[in-house]
């Protein structure tokens, strides 16, 4: 066998494991799930029943309500907690900020817990007689206590305010590495020409930061549409419906309720439409603009 | 410009506040009973070793943090051989057909858990009645669907850009086999790249929880966050209690995080490199 093949089948040898691995956890479960979404019945009774399953998305409340809510977290999350880590980012790797090292590791601290802890915490917290309403009331900023879980407005707000202590420091660290990156003398530069900080900020440092925050707004985006955890441990979905997200609606269709495989097989393809909708919405809006 | 740097300390003192807070108050309700938590008692109290033995006599501490550990254990070992094994040949054995396979392979990263779940947790229903020792309520079945990821091959063929190519001439000339060349030269010499890949790996086992969550029913089966869940959810918490199962599940984790921050760092950068 010459050297060039024998090289080869070798190399096929180290990535085989893999490769079927992932054929075998990723891609075969989601043509099965492809195949699930056109049955329909109760358990193990399932029967095709073609497309009837899509058609039933655009009836369905909860599922209506589900992509609702996942759309409000992530067009008011994403942003805010995208800004806020390229605003603390910026601010971190001033060389002559004290206490550098100490802030950067306070605000990447929530990195460390699991989403199901910090989740409890927050709904303890949060919850009508906790320590935020209670402190709020002590200060006399609110008179009532504020329904932070029980209410559908605000239990939106408690959701997104835990979410983004959660991942703001974890962006952060993202942009901070890209920063120290950047050659000094560019801004040197800039300030010899009269521009102010702001203007450093959006015509410089957000320009070349541009792939980088590509990158964290699609897996933000990616990870906001996944939501499980936090709902299920914060609000369980609720009041009512107003907290549910895709996810929880999934694995309540195949766990919680009657299981309806097939269906909620249909409703997880939806996530996958979205996912690639808004990554090549991103790609389009910040990738190709050089 | 003295206002304005005033300004950025408030601001980084507001977010280091902010983000620090939920962790005191996590520890200081650890060692208050319930009552003085619930009035927002926010000084440490003397109830700690009550917190830690109601909890222990109310759950199994002991076996969710024994289920938990054997489990991210297993999994950041097989996880690991599995990933660098596949990030080192589609690197080093480049060839147009692994880089189709390696492109197809990281499409894998686009899909959601949400949407395996259902399939998955009907493979191993399907499992449990041939293959009962990896069917569903199994370490196994927890382990298995975790084993390989994208992110991982990735993380390491980013990384094996970097190894030196002179010495697999070298290992080839000392007459190493190529899975010698791999085990004796490449694992010894790349051995921060696998210490990043295995905190990242080890902490998103350990906080693992829509997965566990399908698949592990039996109470002796249960790992710690299914175990925090449940007490979270109760009708009457007992708050001391449950903020101390908090902080001895993220014990682990922050240990990691503080005797190793460069590594859990250059592993989370790993993916933009």
């Amino acid at each position: 066998m010459s050297y060039r093949i024998r090289s080869r089948l070798v190399g096929w040898c180290f990535v085989i494991t893999a490769v079927l691995l992932i054929c075998l956890f990723y891609f075969w479960p989601m043509i099965q799930a492809f195949n699930l979404s056109l049955k329909s019945g109760t358990g193990t009774n399932l029967q095709y029943v073609g497309f009837d399953n899509y058609k039933r998305l655009f009836t369905d409340s909860t599922f209506i309500a589900a992509v609702t809510n996942t759309f409000i977290y992530l067009i008011v999350q994403v942003p805010v907690m995208i800004v806020l880590a390229l605003i603390l980012s910026v601010m971190l790797n001033d060389s002559r900020l004290k206490f550098r090292g100490l802030f950067r590791t306070a605000v990447f601290l929530p990195c460390v817990t699991s989403l199901v802890a910090y989740s409890v915490i927050f709904k303890y917290l949060f919850a009508p007689d906790g320590l935020v309403n209670l402190l709020l009331m002590k200060l006399a900023i609110i008179e009532q206590p504020i329904g932070w879980i029980t209410d559908a407005f605000w239990a939106k707000v408690t959701i997104i305010m835990a979410i983004t202590w959660r991942w703001t420091g974890y962006n952060m660290i993202f942009y901070l590495s890209a920063l120290q990156n950047i050659d000094g003398a560019i801004y040197e530069a800039a300030k010899i020409d009269g521009a102010s900080a702001f203007r450093q900020f959006t015509t410089i440092t957000i320009p070349l930061l541009r792939p980088i925050i590509l990158f964290t707004s699609i897996t933000s985006t990616i990870g906001t549409l996944q939501l499980f955890d936090e709902v299920m441990n914060i609000t369980r979905g609720g009041p009512g419906n107003a907290t549910m997200t895709i996810s929880q609606y999934i694995y309540n269709l195949s766990f919680k309720y009657t299981p309806d495989f097939g269906y909620a097989a249909t409703v997880s393809y939806s996530i996958v439409v979205l996912i690639v909708l808004f990554s090549i919405l991103q790609f389009k809006v910040a990738g190709d603009r050089r | 410009m003295m206002a304005r740097r005033a300004l950025m300390y408030v601001f980084l003192g507001a977010a280091a506040f902010v983000s620090v807070f939920p962790f005191l108050w996590m520890i200081v309700s650890a060692t208050n009973p319930s009552v003085e938590v619930t009035k927002g008692r926010m000084l440490p109290g003397t109830h700690l070793a009550e917190n830690v033995t109601t909890l222990f006599r109310q759950v199994d501490m002991v076996q969710a943090l024994a289920n938990s550990f054997a489990i991210a254990v297993a999994t950041t070992v097989l996880a690991l051989a599995i990933g660098s094994l596949a990030g080192y040949g589609f690197e080093i054995y480049r060839s147009r057909a692994k880089d189709v396979v390696f492109n197809v392979l990281l499409l894998s990263m686009m899909i959601p858990f949400a949407a395996l779940m259902v399939p998955l947790y009907r493979m191993f229903a399907a499992l449990s009645a041939k293959a009962p020792f990896i069917g569903i309520d199994t370490k196994a079945s927890v382990i298995l669907p975790t084993m390989a990821t994208a992110f991982l091959i990735f993380f390491f063929r980013q990384n094996t850009k970097m190894f030196e190519k002179e010495m697999l001439e070298a290992g080839r000339i000392d007459g190493l086999g190529e899975f010698g060349i791999f085990f004796l030269i490449y694992v010894p010499t790349m051995r921060t790249t696998y210490a990043a890949a295995a905190i990242i790996t080890f902490m998103t086992s350990w906080n693992n929880y829509m997965w566990p969550l399908i698949v592990l029913q039996s109470e002796n089966k249960k790992t710690i966050p299914l175990l925090i869940s449940n007490l979270g959810s109760a009708y009457a918490p007992d708050y001391g209690m449950i903020m101390t199962a908090i902080v001895i599940a993220t014990l682990p984790t922050a240990l990691v995080f503080f005797l190793m921050q460069k590594h859990f760092v250059a592993g989370m950068l790993g993916s933009i490199k």
